[in-house]
């Protein structure tokens, strides 16, 4: 019988610093997170230098509580797994310097994970993967749609070529004088709203599956900026739910239409705004709809945390592939196969 | 007790090991290498030539800053994470006193120097013999910090890779109360690190944050447009 795998993940790519043990890849031991957002709030947004700052504060502690709630002593480990790439890179190589000390100090493996490789695998620490797959990557960094044959092979067949999608929803929420971050109060507003004002949905040439969210974005401020020369006041629910419509149709458009040209078995979601109400109604209706397996992990493995560092990495670890001591912090690390 | 010292404040890398008051081994770089890359590489080469296992360390010294925001950094995660792994204690230095620490016993005062850009750097002022501090640590403009210093009317000796960037200042404001450090006595030693650091307090390890000696640019935006606002 095969002895089980107990990966600590580590997770330091923006604002939260987190620590995670995951067992054989799909049980979550621990699970902790320690997030900055209050202190960002302020600024309207992160700053890396202070994201950094804080990580160093945080670092060692969330390490011990995640071991502590783990019940593991360190040379219970397997080996340890970080985020390398992409995110910010002072805020990165706390997390990686961080794991190569810890990893040198008792002597173990250390694996670097792909940031969105881990958004994908945190749905397997709720539900089995099935091959082939597609996933949507959606969030505050990035809006990506990956078709994977097998464990460790991702195919990129569409990105956005401008802002993330959590971009997007951050700048109108500050148009619209709501609090950062902005995305759970647009979907607040548009939900509520009886009514939707209509903006422009971008598609780019047919067949693509890259998005805009940019152009999107535009017509949004254009919008506010023409209603206010004229003295109109705007209803901010209206403004929201249109945008947010536009958003929902073209990634529910382009995430159904992949799904069924690539045959896929199952389609996951993940990332911070695939937490998004509306959207993740539209998602599951269309594919309830098609008749195809569709999931998006709960809240707290859909925005950033390490146990699906962990998840990512132990699957590395099955498959040999180890980083060293002069691993990195990567931002524009490219999502590369491990097969 | 063997002593790991970690230096990666500024662009020179430096680290030693010191097994009861004797230097096993010291290695000092200058090469503008990231340190993130190049700092664990190092350490794991530096404690196998010197056949020294992780578990063998009792103790780690760092230099704290101020200094590079990111090379500080760097350093205090790994001296924190390896302090904490290992459970042995944790020492923090001043960067600028490892740099003083090359010129201890000049009679006179000794003036340790990292550029920050913009006619400003991380300066300090110690007494040569002892090291005592005389003018605390400090973000400073050069030549605000060099008035100050002129004022004392005692001889000073600069030192630190970067002296040579404020050298024609100095010797502007200074004239002959300026003396130079030579080259070789210009880069941290991290023997010297740890020889501060045996006289320091144990640092609580998860608590251990570097000594920026400087806000950041967002919360002094940020500060500045709350006082307007309170105006
Ligand atoms: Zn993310």
């Amino acid at each position: 019988m095969n002895k089980d795998i107990y990966i600590l993940g580590i997770e330091t790519s923006c604002d939260e610093t987190a620590a995670s043990v995951v067992k054989n890849g799909t049980e979550i031991i621990s699970n902790v997170v320690a997030s900055q957002i209050e202190s960002h709030k302020r600024f309207g947004g992160v700053v890396p230098e202070i994201a950094s700052r804080h990580h160093v504060e945080q670092i060692t502690l969330v390490i011990e509580e995640a071991l502590r709630l783990a019940q593991l002593e360190p040379h219970q480990l397997t080996a340890v797994a970080v985020t390398e790439g992409p995110g910010l890179v002072g805020a990165l190589l706390i997390g990686v310097n961080a794991a190569k000390a810890f990893a040198f100090a008792h002597q173990l493996p250390i694996v670097g994970v792909h940031h969105i490789a881990g958004h994908i695998y945190a749905n397997r620490l709720e539900q089995e993967m099935e091959f082939p797959l597609l996933a949507l990557v959606i969030s505050g960094g990035h809006t990506e749609l990956i078709y994977m044959k097998e464990h460790g092979d991702f195919t990129v067949i569409g990105e956005t070529r401008d802002d993330a999608a959590g971009e997007a929803y951050d700048k109108v929420a500050r148009t619209l004088n709501l609090p950062y971050p902005g995305g759970p109060h647009i979907d607040r507003l548009a939900h509520a709203s009886e009514e939707a004002i209509t903006f422009p949905r971008i598609w780019l040439e047919e067949g693509s599956y890259d998005f805009s969210f940019s152009g999107l974005k535009s017509s949004v401020l254009n919008y506010m900026h023409n209603a206010a020369q004229r003295g109109e006041t705007v209803a901010p629910e209206h403004v929201a739910a249109g945008f947010q419509n536009s958003v929902v149709e073209v990634v529910t458009g382009k995430t159904v239409r992949a799904a069924k040209e690539y045959n896929v078995r199952q389609v996951i979601a993940a990332g911070g705004v695939a937490a998004n109400k509306g959207l993740r109604k539209s998602l599951e209706s269309a594919f309830q709809e098609k008749e195809i397996p569709f999931y998006i992990p709960s809240l707290p493995l859909c925005t950033d945390n390490a146990a699906m560092i962990a998840a990512a990495g132990t699957v590395m670890y099955e498959k040999g592939i180890f980083g060293t001591m002069a691993m990195n912090g990567r931002p524009g690390m490219p999502l590369t196969s491990w097969i | 007790m063997i002593y790991l010292g970690i230096d990666t404040s500024n662009s020179p890398l430096s680290l030693a090991l010191i097994e009861d008051g004797r230097v096993l081994i010291e290695e000092t770089s200058n090469l503008k290498i990231n340190h993130s890359l190049t700092a664990m590489p190092a350490i794991e080469e530096m404690m196998k030539k010197a056949k020294i296992t992780p578990a063998e360390l009792t103790h780690i010294a760092v230099a704290e800053g101020p200094g590079s925001y990111t090379g500080v950094r760097i350093g205090l995660t790994i001296a924190k994470t390896l302090a904490w792994s290992l459970k042995i204690p944790l020492h923090l230095v001043s960067s600028l006193k490892v740099l003083a620490a090359n010129e201890q016993g000049f009679e006179g005062l000794v003036c340790p120097i990292m550029d920050a850009r913009r006619g400003t750097a991380f300066i300090g002022l110690y007494e040569g013999i002892g090291l005592a501090s005389v003018l605390a640590d400090q973000h400073s403009d050069v030549k605000e910090f060099l008035l100050k210093i002129k004022e004392l009317n005692r001889p000073v000796l600069f030192t630190g890779v970067d002296v040579k960037l404020h050298e024609e200042l100095i010797t502007e404001v200074l004239g002959v109360q300026a003396q130079w450090s030579g080259v070789s006595n210009r880069l941290p030693r991290a023997s010297n690190l740890i020889m501060l650091a045996q006289k320091s307090e144990e640092s609580a390890v998860h608590h251990a944050v570097p000594e920026y000696r400087r806000i950041t640019e967002a919360e002094a935006n940020y500060n500045k447009a709350q006082e307007g606002k309170s105006l």
